[in-house]
C-alpha cells in the first residue's frame, strides 16, 4: 500500500463506501457461522430422532457371523463391531444419549447458575460472600475429578452423570453472571427502575437479566461441547453409560482394543463427537458475534 | 401512616421536610462529606431549585431523599419527613415501604436520558411497566394511559413510537419519555436531577416549559436541581444555593437574584453572561474545596473576594437575614448586601 493521502471528497466517499461494504460482508459471514452450526446440529437432532427410519438394525443386536466388518460393507454402511453390531445404528442411538446430556445437563446448569449469579451480584453483602465462596470452593477442585468422585458415591449410571454435572458446573455460569450483574447494577437505568419503586425481583429479572444474558448464553454453547466430551470421557472410563448401551464414549472405549485391526470402531464415534462439538462451537461463535453486533 | 389519594393540595403546607441531613461516602482517598447538614422544606405545589457547582452534594441530597444512597455510603443521618406518609423519618423505612413510596409518591428523573432507560426493551414496554407498577389496570386501560401520557409530554405518533427502542429516540424525546414514565403513577413530589444538562439549549427550554406546565396541571411539587442558575431562576419559586455539601443561601427566587446575601451567590450571578455585555466572561476564581479535608471556618473563604481573617475561624451557621425566610451562611451578610464599593480588596478578575 502506498502512503498517499485521499485528497478529493469523491475519493474519501469511495473509501467510506468500500469500508461499509466490507463491514456488511463480515456481518453475512458471521451469520453464516451461525447458520452452518445450526444446520449441523439440526441434522444431528433429526438423525437421532428418526433413527429407526435410518437404520433397520437394533443397536444392541449381535451378529456373531459378521464381526469387525469394515465400513462400506454391503448392508453395514459403517461396518460392524467385535460382536457384529451395526456401527451406524449404534452411532444414531448413542447420539440420543449424548445430545440429551448436551441439552439436559447444560440447560439446568445454565438456568441455575444464572439465577445464583444474579442474586449474588445484585443483593451483594453476605449473600454474595457465601455464594461466591461456594463457587470458589468448587473451582478449587479439578472439575473432572470432582465429577468422578460424585459418580463414585452415587454409582455409575446416566442419570447420576446428569446429577454430577448439575452439582458441579453451575459455578461457571454463576461467576460470569455475577460479574455482569455487578457492572449492570451500577447503570443509570437500574437506578431509574429503583426510583420507580420496582421490587428487587422485577429489577433483577426484567431490567438486569435482559442486558446481561448474552454472555451466559454464549458460554452455554461452549459448555455444551464440554459436557458432551465429559460424557464421552466418563463413558470411556466406564462411569457413564453402561454396556451394551451405545454411548459414544463407551464405544470409543470398547473400540480401542481393536485400534490396530479395526480402527473405525474408535474413530467413527470420535468423529461423531467432533461433529456435534463443532456444531455447538459454531453456534456459540455466531451468537457471540450477532449479540455483540446488536449491542453496537 | 395512611397513603392519601389525590388529596387537595393546600399550597403552602409543607410536603417534605429534610432536617440536618448528612451523607458521607467512602472513597479510596478518604471519607467524602458529600452532604453536611442540609435542611430544607418543600411545600405543596412548589418548585424548589437547588443550585451549585458540580460536586457540591446536590445529587447525593436527591438520592438520599429517594432512599437510593450510593453503595459507598458510609454514614447517613438526619431526618427526611414526607408529611403525607406520617411524621416519621422515611430514611429508616423498610424495603417494602420504600417500594410503595417510590414511583407513586416520590419520583425522580435523571441527568442523562440516554442511559436512564433500559437499552434492550422498547419505550412502550417500559412505560407500560411503570403505568401498571402501582395500579391495577387491564391491558387496554394501561395501553390507553401510556399513549395519553406520551401525548401529554409531546411525543408525536405515540402508538408507533412505543414500539421503538431507546436508541431510536433523540435525547430530548428520551427525556420526554422519562418524564412520562416518572409521572405514570402521579407522584406528589418530582425530583429532577439536572434534567436538561445533557440537552442543547432549545430542547432544554422545551423540557423546562413542559415540566412547568405539568407541575401547574397536576399541582405536584418539584425539586429542580441544576448547576445553571439561569435555568433555576426561570422556573423555581424558591432557591437553595449549595456549596461544598452545605446550604449557603436560601430564599424566594426574587430575593435571591435581586439581593443575594452570600458572596458565592453573588459570584454565581455575576458569572451569568449579560446581553450587551462585552469582554471576558466573569468567573469565580479557584475551585470548590475537596470534601475530604474540609477546612474549618467558612468553606467559601478561600475563593471569597470579601474574605477577612475572622472568616477562617467563624463557626459557620445559616443566619436569618430577616425577610421572607431568606437565610445566608455568611456572618457579614448585612454588610455584603449593601454595596460592593464598601469592600476592600475586591478583585476584578
Amino acid at each position: 500500500m502506498s502512503t498517499t493521502w485521499a485528497t478529493s471528497p469523491s475519493e474519501l466517499l469511495l473509501k467510506a463506501a468500500t469500508k461499509a461494504a466490507g463491514r456488511r460482508r463480515s456481518v453475512t459471514r458471521r451469520r453464516l457461522t451461525l447458520i452452518v452450526g445450526l444446520v449441523m446440529l439440526g441434522v444431528a437432532i433429526l438423525a437421532v430422532t428418526f433413527a429407526p427410519l435410518l437404520t433397520s438394525y437394533s443397536p444392541t443386536a449381535i451378529d456373531p457371523l459378521h464381526p469387525l466388518a469394515p465400513p462400506l460393507t454391503p448392508g453395514h454402511f459403517l461396518g460392524t463391531d467385535q460382536y457384529g453390531r451395526d456401527v451406524w445404528s449404534r452411532i444414531l442411538y448413542g447420539g440420543r444419549i449424548d445430545l440429551a446430556i448436551a441439552f439436559g445437563a447444560t440447560s439446568v446448569t445454565l438456568v441455575g447458575g444464572t439465577f445464583i449469579g444474579l442474586i449474588a451480584g445484585y443483593i451483594g453483602g453476605k449473600v454474595e460472600s457465601v455464594l461466591m465462596g461456594l463457587v470458589d470452593l468448587f473451582f478449587a477442585f479439578p472439575f473432572v475429578v470432582l465429577v468422578i468422585a460424585i459418580i463414585a458415591m452415587l454409582g455409575p449410571s446416566i442419570f447420576n452423570m446428569f446429577v454430577a454435572i448439575w452439582i458441579t458446573s453451575w459455578v461457571s455460569y454463576a461467576r460470569i453472571m455475577r460479574a455482569q450483574t455487578v457492572v449492570a447494577k451500577k447503570q443509570q437505568y437500574v437506578l431509574a427502575a429503583r426510583a420507580l419503586g420496582y421490587g428487587r425481583l422485577r429489577v433483577m429479572f426484567r431490567h438486569i437479566l435482559p442486558n446481561t444474558a448474552s454472555a451466559v448464553i454464549i458460554f452455554s454453547m461452549v459448555d455444551a461441547v464440554g459436557n458432551i466430551i465429559l460424557a464421552a470421557s466418563l463413558g470411556f472410563l466406564g462411569l457413564g453409560a453402561q454396556p451394551p448401551s451405545p454411548e459414544w464414549g463407551a464405544m470409543i472405549s470398547d473400540g480401542q482394543a481393536y485400534m490396530l485391526s479395526a480402527w473405525w470402531l474408535a474413530a467413527i464415534p470420535g468423529l461423531a463427537v467432533v461433529f456435534v462439538g463443532v456444531s455447538f462451537s459454531l453456534i456459540g461463535d455466531g451468537l457471540a458475534d450477532l449479540l455483540r453486533a446488536g449491542e453496537r | 401512616m395512611t397513603t392519601p389519594g389525590p388529596a387537595p393540595a393546600a399550597p403552602g403546607a409543607p410536603l417534605l421536610t429534610v432536617t440536618d441531613l448528612h451523607s458521607y461516602l467512602a472513597t479510596d482517598q478518604g471519607v467524602v462529606r458529600a452532604v453536611d447538614g442540609v435542611s430544607l422544606t418543600v411545600h405543596e405545589a412548589e418548585i424548589l431549585g437547588i443550585v451549585g457547582e458540580s460536586g457540591c452534594g446536590k445529587t447525593v441530597t436527591c438520592r438520599t431523599i429517594m432512599g437510593l444512597m450510593p453503595a459507598s455510603t458510609l454514614h447517613s443521618s438526619g431526618e427526611v419527613i414526607y408529611h403525607p406518609h406520617g411524621e416519621r423519618s422515611i430514611l429508616s423505612a423498610k424495603q417494602a415501604e420504600w417500594e410503595a413510596l417510590r414511583g407513586s409518591q416520590l419520583a425522580m428523573i435523571f441527568q442523562d436520558p440516554m442511559t436512564a432507560l433500559n437499552p434492550v426493551r422498547t419505550i412502550g414496554d417500559q412505560l407500560l411497566e411503570a403505568v401498571t407498577a402501582h395500579a391495577k389496570l387491564s391491558r387496554a386501560e394501561a395501553q390507553e394511559k401510556a399513549v395519553s401520557l406520551l401525548e401529554r409530554v409531546g411525543i408525536p405518533a405515540p402508538v408507533r413510537r412505543m414500539r421503538d427502542y431507546p436508541f431510536q429516540f433523540s435525547g430530548g424525546m428520551l427525556q420526554r419519555a422519562l418524564i412520562a414514565i416518572a409521572l405514570a403513577s402521579s407522584p406528589r413530589l418530582l425530583l429532577a436531577d439536572e434534567p436538561t444538562t445533557s440537552l442543547d439549549v432549545i430542547i432544554q427550554d422545551q423540557i423546562l416549559s413542559l415540566l412547568l406546565e405539568l407541575q401547574q396541571d397536576t399541582g405536584m411539587s418539584m425539586i429542580l436541581v441544576s448547576h445553571d442558575l439561569a435555568v433555576i431562576t426561570e422556573v423555581c419559586d424558591r432557591i437553595v444555593v449549595m456549596y461544598a455539601g452545605q446550604i449557603v443561601e436560601q430564599g424566594v427566587t426574587a430575593d435571591i437574584i435581586t439581593e443575594p446575601k452570600h458572596p458565592y451567590t453573588q459570584a454565581l450571578l455575576d458569572a451569568l453572561p449579560q446581553a450587551g455585555q462585552h469582554g471576558e466572561l466573569r468567573s469565580i476564581r479557584g475551585s470548590p474545596p475537596s470534601l475530604i479535608d474540609v477546612p474549618s471556618g467558612c468553606r467559601f473563604a478561600p475563593r471569597c473576594r470579601y474574605v477577612v481573617d475572622e472568616c477562617r475561624s467563624w463557626d459557620t451557621e445559616l443566619l436569618d437575614t430577616g425577610e421572607r425566610e431568606h437565610a445566608a451562611r455568611c456572618w457579614r451578610h448585612q454588610e455584603i448586601g449593601r454595596s460592593e464599593e464598601a469592600w476592600q480588596g475586591s478583585d476584578s478578575a
